[in-house]
């Protein structure tokens, strides 16, 4: 989204673990329409820009196994996919199955129609026809199991190990990114038929081995539109940044004010500036609470890269605010100055027109939210 | 013939309805044809690797089974239930 948007164009998809909710922007007052598939745990639900009717969504229940719906008229109905993401049937007891699919990314403009999905337990995925029918991009999946890139089922977060932050070159659709939680990061440059480890300067201080080639816990990894070879990761051990093609990531989360740490799920990118990073620091010591620190949430955001960062809280609960923001719940729009969304466990939508120098809730009392996306209104 | 009695969860599926007719020899071959009559149901309840999902159980009349294989008699109820679990 490197184009300006008007803000009355900003729409927001907000996934819940009891079904998703869609915020439009109307004269700078904020309208909820949903809950859509109420009950469901939605866990991605995302707006295609190469057609913004079309939305696809990642849906579980926790009787129900696994499913997808998508619309092509920005929510007003829904249809289920005929064939959602699963392994191929084996005869082998241990055989994997999906649980959920975690993370939808469509692919570059190059490709309509074209989707990746990443699913728990730790897969890729890909659509060819709009997300009806998935099929396994073996390339990964295959080495993943043979290399030991995925390391079991307790190996992941409460509900499950997972494969996220797909991320397909826009100036390349076969060259590709993907993220694990654990696992670290891997690189495709045939489109998903090969991939290598791209971790080395990541801290994994959980693994005996401080410096493994793979293992590493990435929260959320994201790419600049207007420069690809520009990523950002925050991860379980500090906040990096990478210029490819560079092969080593750099820490540039020890210069977040000490009692702070550079710990959190998400990160967010400005879209038009690709030195300007926001996140979302948690608690990460002891035992990990993962609250906002010392009941005090703020988002930090650097224009330099990396270099320096400011606490950016005004509006936010000065105390008492325990909130969480998970690695899918903080997003971007394109206006100018940039708008900024993120979403929280205990339910409640926080917006920002200012580029994060000021905040305003823009919902609350919703479910425990999984995600949040911006798009634009067709 | 039988009666196929369907979880809450599912009925989505069946237009609301909260028991649909069904026929098979075996529990199996209930489930699959009554996916081939609400295309999508089967996989909500039974996995890629034809297990049984966790929170998914199977009756044939009063009786809970645990094998998609147990034989269904014609007459059987076949009951489809979803545990009494999650919050």
């Amino acid at each position: 989204m490197s184009d300006t948007v008007s803000r009355d164009d900003v729409v927001v998809f907000v996934s819940t673990r009891k079904g998703a909710f869609i915020l439009t922007n109307t004269g700078g007052s904020w309208s909820i329409n949903g809950p859509h598939h109420l009950g469901q745990i939605i866990h991605h639900l995302v707006q295609d820009p190469r057609n913004r009717n079309n939305l696809l969504m990642a849906a579980s229940t926790g009787h129900l196994g696994p499913t997808m719906f998508r619309s092509s008229d920005m929510g007003a109905t829904w249809a289920e996919v005929p064939n959602p993401p699963a392994f191929a049937k084996s005869d082998d007891e241990s055989a994997r199955s999906v649980n959920h699919t975690f993370w939808l990314t469509p692919s570059n403009a190059s490709e309509p129609g074209t989707w990746y999905g990443g699913t728990s337990p730790q897969a890729l995925f890909r659509t060819e026809d709009g997300g009806d029918t998935w099929t396994e991009v073996s390339g990964f999946n295959d080495t993943a199991v043979e290399k030991g890139w995925i390391m079991g089922p307790g190996d992941g977060t409460p509900d499950g190990p997972k494969l996220h932050s797909i991320l397909v070159d826009p100036r390349d659709a076969s060259h590709l990114y993907v993220s694990m939680s654990s696992g670290g990061t891997f690189e495709s440059t045939d489109r998903g038929a090969t991939w290598a480890p791209l971790n080395k300067g990541v801290l994994a201080l959980f693994n005996p081995d401080p410096d493994p080639e793979f293992g590493h816990d990435p929260h959320c990894v994201v790419q600049h539109p207007l420069n690809p070879d520009r990523l950002y990761q925050q991860n379980h051990c500090g906040i990096y940044r990478i210029d490819r093609p560079e092969n080593r990531w750099t820490r540039i989360g020890e210069s977040m004010p000490a009692e702070i740490g550079d710990i959190g799920f998400p990160i967010v990118m400005h879209p038009r500036d690709p030195d300007t990073v926001w996140v979302f620091p948690m608690d990460g010591t002891e035992v990990w609470p993962r609250v906002s620190i010392g009941g005090k949430p703020a988002a930090y955001r650097s224009t330099d890269a990396g270099a320096t960062w400011e606490r950016q809280d005004k509006g936010l609960p000065s105390e008492q605010g325990w909130f969480t923001v998970k690695r899918q719940s903080m997003a971007s729009d394109g206006c100018d100055p940039v708008g900024l969304y993120f979403g929280t466990t205990s339910g409640e939508v926080w917006a920002s027109t200012d580029e994060g120098a000021s905040w305003t809730q823009i919902a609350a009392h919703l479910p425990h939210i999984y995600a949040v996306e911006t798009g634009v209104k067709p | 013939m039988n009666r196929v009695l369907i979880a809450s969860p599912l009925r989505s599926y069946t237009g609301g309805a909260a028991e649909v007719p069904g026929h098979g020899a075996t529990v199996d071959e209930v489930v699959r044809n009554l996916d081939g009559e609400y295309p999508g149901i089967r996989f909500r309840m039974i996995d890629e690797q034809d297990r049984i999902r966790p929170h998914i159980k199977f009756a044939v009349g009063t009786t809970f089974v645990w094998s998609l294989d147990t034989p269904v008699e014609d007459g059987d109820d076949v009951h489809i239930i979803a545990a009494l679990s999650g919050g």
